[in-house]
């Protein structure tokens, strides 16, 4: 049961996020937002080119599992709102 | 967790803080050694009739004195150092757990494949059951697979708090805006206690933590059960 659906090119079950060596210490406060920046960005850059957002599920499995939930709550609604200060 | 008439720390639960142990014990045997040569030196002081009003210099008492205090705190140095980095290595994580502090509880988050997050409130004293800890039981335990490596992630909902579990050597500071990361290994299957390490207002000491260490069988068969 432990892990998910494992994004391409990844074998078998999603564990957890991997080690990331731009953010090698105890903050990862910015690995968490990097990786919902990126997945939105890989998301609006793909339907932008028409092409399927499969690549972009990866950067999805690693915000999630890493950002607090109530973060990721409050960044959805800033984007709703058009108030989110990240440029996506 | 802690013991009535404990004087050292708790028995470890992880490769990490079973060093630290060793290593308490043997910087504590230095402080001990030192502490009772002063000690005796001075008591051989207040003793004595004996006394010398002429002394120019002592250069090789002062040598000894300064060598020998060198060595010494090389010889607690390294092994802190070789610990400290040890801390630092990095591992594969076998599964992210994050943890929010809140006034006066803390709540608990497994995303790596469903949303499974929980509150974890300390049983108040009138409603615990006989045999049960005053002060450190909660109604949600948080629930981990032994011998694997897991990441915690911790932060909080409003003031600073600190996610602390002695046994297992682990004590982060929960900031508001900030994830901190530390991570969790059990050698062994159990009930490690620890308490919020960062006053946080008037229950600060009242919202304690509670790990279960269980097999990963008995693991994921928590988890589907919590969905």
């Amino acid at each position: 049961m432990l892990g998910g659906e494992c994004p391409k090119p990844c074998k078998g079950k999603w564990p957890t996020p991997p080690f990331d060596p731009r953010f090698p210490n105890q903050n990862q406060t910015r690995n968490c937002y990097q990786n919902f920046l990126d997945y939105h960005r890989c998301i609006k850059t793909m339907n932008r080119r028409g092409k399927s957002t499969q690549p972009c599920e990866y950067y999805f499995r690693v915000y999630h599992s890493l950002c607090p939930i109530s973060w990721v709550q409050r960044w959805k609604e800033q984007i709703k709102d058009g108030t989110f200060a990240g440029k996506i | 967790m802690a013991y009535p008439m404990q004087l050292g720390l708790q028995d470890a639960t992880s490769p990490i803080m079973e060093e630290l142990l060793h290593f308490h014990d043997h910087t504590l045997m230095i402080v001990f050694l030192i502490s009772s040569l002063v000690l005796y030196i001075i008591s051989l002081m207040l003793t004595t009739k004996l006394t010398h009003t002429s002394t120019m210099d002592a250069q090789e008492v002062e040598t000894v004195w300064t060598i020998l205090p060198a060595i010494i705190l090389i010889m607690i140095a390294l092994p802190s150092l070789r610990i400290l980095y040890m801390m630092d290595e990095i591992n594969n994580p076998s599964l992210t757990v994050k943890t929010m502090g809140h006034q006066w509880y803390w709540s608990y988050e497994y995303t790596d494949y469903e949303d499974l997050s929980f509150d974890s409130y300390m049983i108040p004293t009138s409603e615990l059951k006989p045999g049960e800890l005053r002060l450190l039981e909660v109604d949600n335990r948080v629930v981990l697979p032994m011998e694997m490596t897991i990441r915690m992630l911790i932060s909080s909902e409003d003031v600073l708090h600190s996610w602390a579990v002695p046994s297992l050597g682990l004590k982060t500071d929960a900031i508001p805006g900030r994830l901190n990361q530390t991570t969790l290994m059990s050698t062994r299957p159990g009930l490690f206690y620890g308490q919020c390490s960062e006053i946080c207002g008037s229950n600060h000491s009242f919202m304690p933590i509670v790990l279960e260490l269980v097999p990963l069988k008995y693991f994921e068969k928590w988890s589907a059960s919590m969905l």
